[in-house]
């Protein structure tokens, strides 16, 4: 199918073909023709932000929670740029986000134009890819490679940069059938490579499953199939942050979350293991800790759709280049064909060791009825919570790991989190894109007082929709995660770490037209998560909590998995010189 | 490790790995990498190597078939051979790369780079610099009373070695190319 059309049109059009229902922007000069499609239609739903930060961290909340690219319009210059810092956590994160940026027209490019910016160039290091489109009959075809690449291989984000007088241009329209493109990784991982990991953990006598976000962007299929082999097989499973729910908090071989702020559990089956299987995971710092001490005695196992991710932090004994569900079809096809074997009695050794390190009880922690501990906060809000149909998301920072910690998930597609950048403010936003992609569900932002005033203006975002997202605010006062460090390595020295002059959150969500409740006694928390839950529309709960509580267990940093800090008594001198460089 | 120990699935481009991939000696390898020719993607490459800290010690570009718009890039780059690994795999990351060659593993190659080089003086020197000129088969392209510009393709160590003889003899400026390589064979 072939039609003239502007290049506005096709725009819009090109949405349409590929399936998109929300577009999150923001207007500006250089979109105005494509801003003008967008009024005379209706299979698109434009949702207004208040900054361009905002529309891409709430396209990778529609991302995360649904599976499909997020989708997000932007005017040059200034627009372009504030949309950085999203592409970047997309990036870090494997998020498929396409965003479409207005530019200066084609012949004004380079003259340092109103609103010019050279957008391409400044986010060629934070995009996968991005196209410049100089005539309108290229556009239709780099729209749909553009969402090709965004959801192919390891997902990521994209940017079109649009110039004005392309946009107002008549060109000839084509369909999603006509892009062409060599670009088409690999999803099938070599079976040879495939039948050595199976015939290891045939013979495995420690193994354990390390999984991260690629089981999730996988696809359902895949978490489909990572809970088939866990329980066929008995072998104990752990995750990182971003890897969260794709298999069942409840599961029996679940070993909570590993790393930095993870499991003493956890950690400890990662250091002692004698195979290792890393499934879309990528050996990030947060969870090897000190490199040299990273799991000593394993044979290493590496599933990953990007041949990059192998070898580049910790060395691979056995790398399978491929889809997480593809490769994990094929391992169990292989495993039940060779007869289903396992060193079950050695397994279940290794289980009952699992056991004496989850009797530490790594998670404990001191409650009071005074004063609202934050992990007593995260135990109300996950047994409130537990049974409804529930997306989460946070910031970043001490709540971030509370929140993983405390907070069971059972399903993929049900944890958004910014991982890899650690953007503060990512969280509010992303929680209006999956409210917007899920009107019906209860969606909640786990937040930090100083995390969530980043993009706080997102307010007029979820007022203006009527979106009911749920803004539990664990308000310490204090930029708690910088706190912590300062106190473990900066001689207490707790510089520019409060948060001054904080606004009244209840009379802010006033302004707004929007529902505040303030919670400072432990006896009413639960009385406030439920009034929080009820409230049809946007709710900020305050909920001050203990001012100087610490995240534990914590690995500091430059150790190794098995040098973990339990909690306040052991931290004393616990990082030395070499770990304090390090981030 | 066997030493024809043919890799599988990590770097699919590479047939063969006859090192220890976490090893600390550095390497030098020459890499073609096969791109479409599209704006921007020669700033890819590079930023790749900024971005990441990796080594560019020559680096050639230039339309090598104008019909599928490809593009060949050459770069000679050193690293650990884990280094080496990781560039390839970031390289075949870039979306329009077609495919990346490392020329150092997958079999003997010929490299030669071409440079030109003003030698100025006069007298003894200026025949000097001529005969060595002849012994290394460079060319003169351009020359006045005072002054010859040669011409010379060769190796690198080659063209090194040319540029070492005529520093005495009044070299006072010397542009290079940077290496083109090809797989020696069919």
């Amino acid at each position: 199918m072939k039609r003239e059309m502007t290049g506005a049109k096709m725009v819009v059009q090109a949405l349409r073909d590929q399936g998109v229902d929300t577009v999150f922007g923001y207007p500006g000069g250089a979109v105005l023709p494509i801003y003008d499609e967008v009024f005379q239609q209706n299979d698109i739903r434009h949702i207004l932000v208040r900054h361009e930060q905002g529309a891409v961290h709430a396209a990778e909340g529609y991302a995360r929670s649904t599976g499909r690219p997020g989708v997000v319009l932007v005017t040059s210059g200034p627009g372009a740029t504030n949309a950085v810092t999203g592409l970047t956590d997309a990036l870090m994160d494997s998020i498929p986000i396409v965003v479409l940026s207005g530019q200066v027209p084609t012949f004004m490019i380079g003259s340092d134009a109103f609103q010019e910016a050279d957008t391409v160039g400044i986010t060629r290091p934070c995009t996968k890819h991005n196209w410049l489109v100089k005539d309108t009959d290229r556009l239709p075809v780099v729209i749909h490679e553009a969402f090709h690449v965004a959801t192919a291989g390891r997902p990521g984000p994209v940017l079109i940069d649009i110039p004005k007088d392309v946009q107002f241009a008549t060109g000839t329209y084509s369909g999603p059938k006509a892009m062409q493109t060599h670009y088409q990784p690999a999803v099938k991982g070599d079976a040879q490579e495939i039948t050595e990991l199976v015939a290891a953990m045939e013979k495995a006598r420690r193994p354990i499953f390390y999984t991260g976000g690629g089981v999730i962007n996988s696809g359902p299929a895949a978490s489909q199939l990572l809970r088939e082999l866990v329980d066929a097989t008995g072998f104990p499973i752990t995750s990182t942050l971003m890897g969260l729910g794709a298999y069942p908090a409840s599961g029996e071989n679940w070993l909570g979350m590993l790393g930095m702020h993870g499991l003493y559990e956890a950690n400890m089956a990662m250091h002692d293991c004698d195979l290792m299987i890393a499934i879309g995971a990528r050996f990030d710092d947060r969870i090897t800790g000190r490199i040299d001490a990273f799991s000593p005695k394993s044979r290493k196992a590496h599933i990953d759709i990007d041949p990059s991710s192998i070898n580049k932090v910790v060395k691979t004994d056995i790398p399978i280049v491929g889809d997480v569900a593809h490769v994990l079809e094929d391992m169990l096809k292989i495993w039940k064909a060779r007869g289903r074997k396992t060193e079950a009695e050695a397994v279940r050794k290794w289980q009952d060791q699992i056991g004496v390190w989850r009797k530490t009880n790594c998670l404990n922690y001191r409650n009071t009825d005074k004063t609202i501990q934050p992990q007593y906060a995260l135990q109300r809000l996950e047994a409130l919570t537990r049974e409804r149909d529930r997306y989460v998301c946070t910031e970043v920072g001490q709540h971030q790991m509370w929140a993983a910690q405390f907070m069971g998930f059972e399903e993929p597609n049900r944890w958004m989190t910014s991982g890899g950048l650690g953007t503060m403010g990512y969280g509010f936003p992303a929680s209006i894109g999956v409210q917007v992609a899920h009107p019906d569900a209860l969606v909640i932002n786990v937040a930090g007082d100083a995390s969530w005033l980043m993009n706080m203006q997102e307010m007029g975002t979820a007022a203006q929709y009527r979106l009911p997202v749920k803004q539990f605010i664990l308000n310490n006062e204090r930029l708690g995660m910088v706190r912590q460090w300062q106190e473990l390595l900066h001689g207490s020295r707790y510089s520019h770490s409060w948060s001054e002059s904080l606004p009244d959150f209840v009379k802010l969500a006033e302004a707004f037209g929007a529902r505040g409740i303030l919670c400072t006694d432990p006896a009413q928390l639960d009385d406030a998560i439920r009034e929080m839950i009820e409230h049809d529309g946007p709710v900020i709960l305050d909920c001050v909590v203990e001012k100087h509580a610490n995240c534990f267990p914590m690995i500091p940093s430059g150790k190794a998995h098995n040098e973990m800090l339990l909690g306040e008594a052991k931290t004393e001198g616990a990082i030395e010189a070499g770990g304090a460089v390090l981030v | 490790m066997s030493a024809l120990h043919i890799k599988r699935g990590a770097t699919s481009h590479s047939a063969y790995n006859l090192r220890p991939t976490f090893s600390d000696v550095e390497e030098r390898h020459t890499l073609a990498v096969l791109v479409e020719n599209e704006p921007g993607v020669l700033a890819r490459v590079i930023g790749l190597f900024s971005g990441r800290g990796y080594n560019i010690e020559s680096l050639t570009v230039a339309e090598v078939d104008h019909t599928g718009h490809l593009s060949r890039i050459t770069i000679v780059t050193v690293g650990t051979p884990q280094v080496i690994e990781q560039i390839k795999a970031q390289l075949g990351r870039i979306v329009p790369v077609h495919e990346v060659h490392d020329l150092t593993v997958e079999g003997a190659s010929v490299e030669r780079e071409l440079a030109m080089l003003k030698v100025v003086g006069t007298g003894d020197k200026r025949v000097e610099a001529l005969r060595l000129a002849d012994i290394f088969r460079a060319s003169v392209v351009d020359s006045t009373l005072s002054s010859f510009v040669f011409e010379i393709t060769g190796a690198p160590d080659k063209i090194d070695a040319f540029a070492d003889l005529m520093r005495p003899l009044g070299l006072s400026e010397i542009a290079r190319t940077g290496v083109a390589a090809l797989l020696r064979g069919d």
